[in-house]
């Protein structure tokens, strides 16, 4: 087992981990932004006249919703592009 | 592969180190100042005006009727504070249709800050509209027993604003530039549609949420209690 071989595996875990990191983290965001523009379409559908205040907490909600999944993407870019634990495999 | 335009040094003695982030945010604060200032030299008040009064107007009359819609009273007061907000992430989003460009707003130091501004921002208007007692016992409101909870939501928001605005955009070059290298030219520009659509939501979810913020800290004793909150 040289030193290669241990940043390989750094290498590895870091790449796989943001992957999944992605991936599961954008799953709930997703379903819940879904649900929230469905409720809101039917909301306009039926108040019309509510249109502005319904929009403009939609989309708050939806930047609350949305800053999770950016957060997730914000830890893989950070696992992949800016690793801080490449320098610390020793022998 | 850049994560942030904080990478990019134009010029560089001894520890003073100019990067992208610096030299986009003071080009743009150039241009918005330097054309504010052209513009409303020549202001007129009857109906031979030109063009660009008409769209500073525009803007002027939009941003208070939406300060004006989320709740506060005098929305005069808060404009340009907020209206800052919005154009300048507005306008950094909207030039990157410009080759060569790197918005200063994908940069973490630039959210920071401007949370940071919102942050500072949100005690001061309260102070100043409700007193100092009133505020802080906002911070207890329900019971005493949130008072933790409520301080933690003020820190985790600023915190929040920070990183929404610079992942969403540094997200949306990151994609252009990761496309730029592994397909034809015509999906970077679909891309940077998408991107544009994006910066201009982050825009206004920004100093939304900073009005929601701000209206939220100034809202007195009383009124809370006639709202029934």
């Amino acid at each position: 087992m040289t030193l290669d071989t241990y940043t390989t595996i750094i290498a590895v875990a870091s790449i796989a981990t943001s992957g999944l990191t992605i991936g599961i983290g954008v799953l709930g965001p997703a379903i819940g932004e879904g649900r929230a523009v469905a409720t809101a379409l039917s909301s306009l559908a039926q108040q019309p006249d509510a249109s502005a205040t319904i929009t403009r907490t939609l989309f708050v909600g939806l930047a609350m919703i949305e800053s999770l999944s950016i957060y997730c993407f914000v830890v893989s870019m950070i696992l992949i592009f800016a690793n801080p634990f490449w320098n610390t495999a020793t022998v | 592969m850049r994560l942030s335009p904080d990478e990019l040094i134009f010029w560089q003695y001894g520890f003073i180190k100019l990067n992208a982030t610096i030299v986009y945010t003071w080009g743009l604060m150039l241009v918005m100042v330097v054309g504010s200032k052209i513009i409303t030299d020549k202001l007129s008040p009857d109906l031979q005006r030109s063009r660009w009064q008409n769209m500073l107007e525009i803007i002027v009359t939009g941003i208070l009727k939406q300060i004006e819609d989320v709740g506060l009273e005098r929305p005069q007061k808060y404009l340009g504070f907020l209206g800052t907000l919005f154009l300048f992430i507005a306008v950094a989003n909207l030039c990157i249709i410009i080759p060569g460009y790197e918005p200063p707003t994908g940069s973490l130091s630039t959210t920071a800050a401007l949370a940071l501004c919102v942050f500072v921002a949100v005690p001061i208007f309260g102070i100043e509209e409700q007193g100092l007692g009133s505020y802080l016992r906002s911070y207890t409101e329900p019971t005493i027993l949130m008072l933790p909870f409520n301080i933690i939501s003020e820190l985790s928001r600023t915190l929040a604003l920070a990183i929404r605005l610079f992942g969403n955009i540094m997200s949306g070059s990151m994609i252009i530039a990761i496309l730029l290298t592994i397909a034809p030219f015509i999906f970077p520009i679909i891309m940077t549609a998408l991107g544009l659509l994006i910066g201009m939501v982050q825009a206004y979810i920004f100093s939304v949420l900073a009005t929601v913020y701000i209206t939220a800290a100034t809202r007195t004793g009383k009124s809370r209690r006639e709202t029934g909150e």
